[in-house]
């Protein structure tokens, strides 16, 4: 999970790696009291989960409270790729006399982590990736022994840092290391790592993703997780224990295992092309034991999606049983009763099909349609989407 | 033949004491997989009835290697647990450690990985969160369900477990030699580069069917290795074309960052090293049916 800027920047300040002082707003009132607060020129900053904020006219610039006032009129419910801005952070603002970059990240590839630093901050990385690669130093760390006082050194001779700024900025990336280290999370970035005039270095905008499979050992992540940010639907689901993930389209989705349910949402998205261009809805994992009850928690999530006008049920029974599936489908649809209006198809293959499919076609559901593969039974739910 | 588990598999299972290490356990064993004993350190000395087999429980995985010569290990620990399961799997040099579990932290994973490969790589650890192997007619170790297919000329590696039963589905009239679920997570222990190296040097393989997801570039990598080192056919599957950027689709490493991870990047990379790729699992198994057709 990302965390916003501001929450990075609080994980930040709490071990140490020096950062601006900053207050989050909801509304122009708020930024304007913040600014008064902090006093002096500041710095109105869009709180989305998404790169590019600044070129949108998401970070303004303000000299006194009233311009901050503006600048928050202007930024709050702005649409940046996607997601609208529902607060900001109102940050001090900073002479600075350079910019650098640093981060440590998860390396795939080598199934290891992996620091950049770089003396030519600012930019997007992915940017200075292409166009300076020398520039960018990159340097293995190992998950074992992590980043100490010599390997911080070593990052930071690496990036070229200026002799006389080491003793500044190593215990900074020792910081940042521990950040990673002892939050689970799986980059840590800041872009830019300033030097202001002052010579103080501070991380002045910081991006961190927290693993999601660690919060077992992290009281503190549940809160980072805000209300106010998740879909309510996405809420729900979550309550159920349901991996859920909404999409903008009309047919839902429910399958077992993710692998399955992705190749599903394409093969919706294929036929619906035949069919005004009609995708799927959401994502929906139930898992390996599909029980009567997780069924029903799905389809309950899924129906009360205004967006939904039809519902494909993908189910390859490994572990699970067809007939599990089916009865959890039967016994859905009988509690949800009158209020289940949308027609559902289900396709159902492997352990006791059979008897799955012959659940289904006992129980004779107005609203159930069987089709016997994948493809067909996604071309069949497109078509009663769009119908 | 088959790849890294056949009928000298000797099994172990560590958490076989637990509800999902039992209930898997006696699939496993009703499916002709030789399980010679579980692990639990607290449970040491005793032994488990499962299904008229009488399996010993031993304290630690280098014992259990003593007294069975067990050379696999399945592990079904739970996540918060599972690091120090597969360190104990490595500091024993079982040659084969396949972790089931789903959940475990990332971090979790770096540090076994890193311990592994401080010590040689002399166990190879597939997972975790994967559904494990099985070589069909010779031994099943992890969650794959031994009915769908029996054994024949494909090799099959995936990510992703229920993609694995499908495509094992859809080709059930030609069989699988050895299917292998690598995983869905970020950091994984042997991956589509492994396997198909090992398919390429397996006799009984006679063609190759991968299956990749979104996330990460293993895909790109394996289309490279294709292109220099594997010689028999191969035809892919890549789900998630329609997956928004920057949301988990489930599996935990299944995630497109920017403009990278793409499934329409894994599919590119995949053709230009020669490799068909099928729209759909329907269509890749078409694929394969076509190129046993011209073998």
């Amino acid at each position: 999970m990302d965390l916003f800027e501001y929450q990075a920047r609080d994980v930040f300040e709490s071990y140490g790696v020096p950062v601006l002082p900053g207050i989050v707003a909801d509304t122009p009132e708020e930024v304007r009291a913040a600014a008064e607060k902090l006093g002096g020129t500041v710095v109105v900053k869009a709180q989305v989960k998404t790169g590019g904020r600044g070129k949108a006219g998401g970070v303004k610039v303000a000299h006194n409270p009233d311009q901050a006032y503006e600048a928050a009129q202007a930024i709050l419910g702005l649409d940046i790729k996607g997601h609208v801005v529902k607060r900001v952070m109102v940050a001090a603002g900073a002479r600075i006399a350079q910019e650098f970059y640093f981060s440590i990240l998860l390396d795939r590839a080598n199934r290891s982590f992996l620091s950049l630093a770089s003396v030519e901050g600012g930019m997007e990385i992915e940017q200075l990736a292409v166009e300076k690669p020398e520039a960018l130093a990159r340097i293995e760390v190992d998950p074992a022994t992590g980043i100490d006082e010599a390997k911080a050194r070593e990052i930071a001779d690496a990036a070229g840092f200026p002799e006389d700024l080491l003793d500044r900025i190593v215990p900074v990336i020792e910081r940042l290391w521990w950040v990673f280290r002892d939050e689970d999370a799986t980059l840590v970035e800041v872009n830019p790592l300033v030097l202001t005039e002052s010579g103080q270095i501070i991380a002045l905008d910081g991006k961190v993703t927290i693993d999601e499979n660690a919060d077992f050992r992290h009281e503190n992540h549940g809160a980072l997780v805000e209300a106010g940010d998740v879909d309510p639907l996405e809420a729900k689901a979550k309550e159920s224990d349901l991996n859920y993930v909404k999409l903008d389209g009309e047919v839902g989705i429910i399958g077992n295992g993710a692998g399955l349910v992705m190749s599903t949402l394409d093969v919706v998205s294929y036929a619906g092309e035949q069919q005004g261009g009609v995708k799927p809805a959401n994502f929906l994992d139930i898992g390996g034991g599909a029980s009567a009850e997780v069924m029903a928690a799905g389809l309950d999530v899924i129906l009360n999606d205004p967006q939904v006008k039809s519902v494909f049920v993908n189910v390859f029974g490994g572990i699970t049983a067809c007939d599990a599936v089916a009865n959890g489908i039967v016994g859905a649809l009988g509690k949800l009763g009158d209020t289940a209006t949308k027609p559902l198809v289900v396709r159902l293959d492997g352990n006791n099909v059979e008897e799955g499919r012959r659940i289904l076609a006992e129980a004779n559901h107005p609203l159930v349609t069987v089709v016997d593969t994948m493809d067909d039974a996604a071309a069949k739910a497109a078509e009663l989407a769009n119908a | 033949m088959s790849i890294f588990l056949d009928e000298n598999s000797k099994i172990i299972v560590q958490g076989l004491t637990g509800s999902e290490g039992t209930k898997h356990a006696t699939r496993m064993l009703a499916s002709g997989s030789n399980i010679v004993g579980g692990v639990n350190p607290r449970k040491a000395g005793t032994t488990v009835e499962i299904d008229g087999a009488t399996l010993p429980i031993f304290g630690t995985v280098a014992e259990a290697m003593q007294e069975t010569g067990a050379n696999v290990s399945v592990i079904f620990v739970p996540p918060a647990f599972a690091k120090s399961a597969v360190l104990e799997a490595v500091d024993a040099e079982i040659p084969l450690a396949i972790v089931i579990t789903e959940g475990i932290p990332v971090h979790d994973s770096a540090q076994f990985w890193a311990h592994a490969k401080a010590k040689g790589n002399a166990t190879r650890i597939v997972g975790p969160n994967c559904p494990g192997i099985i070589s069909p007619g010779k031994s099943n170790a992890g969650i794959i369900p031994a009915t769908i297919t029996g054994a024949g000329p494909i090799g099959l590696v995936s990510k992703s477990g229920t993609l694995t039963y499908q495509m094992m589905f859809e080709l059930r009239e030609i069989g699988i030699s050895t299917a292998v679920g690598i995983g869905g997570d970020p950091i994984i222990g042997t991956t589509h580069i492994d396997a198909l190296a090992a398919f390429e040097q397996d006799p009984e393989t006679k063609a190759i069917v991968m299956i990749g997801e979104i996330g990460g570039d293993a895909e790109e990598r394996a289309a490279d290795f294709i292109r220099e080192n594997v010689t028999k056919p191969v035809v892919a599957y890549v789900a998630g074309f329609t997956a928004p950027e920057g949301k988990t689709m489930g599996h935990a490493g299944a995630i497109v960052s920017g403009s990278s991870g793409t499934a329409q990047a894994k599919k590119e990379a995949l053709e230009a090293a020669g490799v068909r790729v099928g729209k759909t699992p329907s269509e890749t198994a078409s694929l394969m049916r076509e190129v046993f057709a011209n073998l």
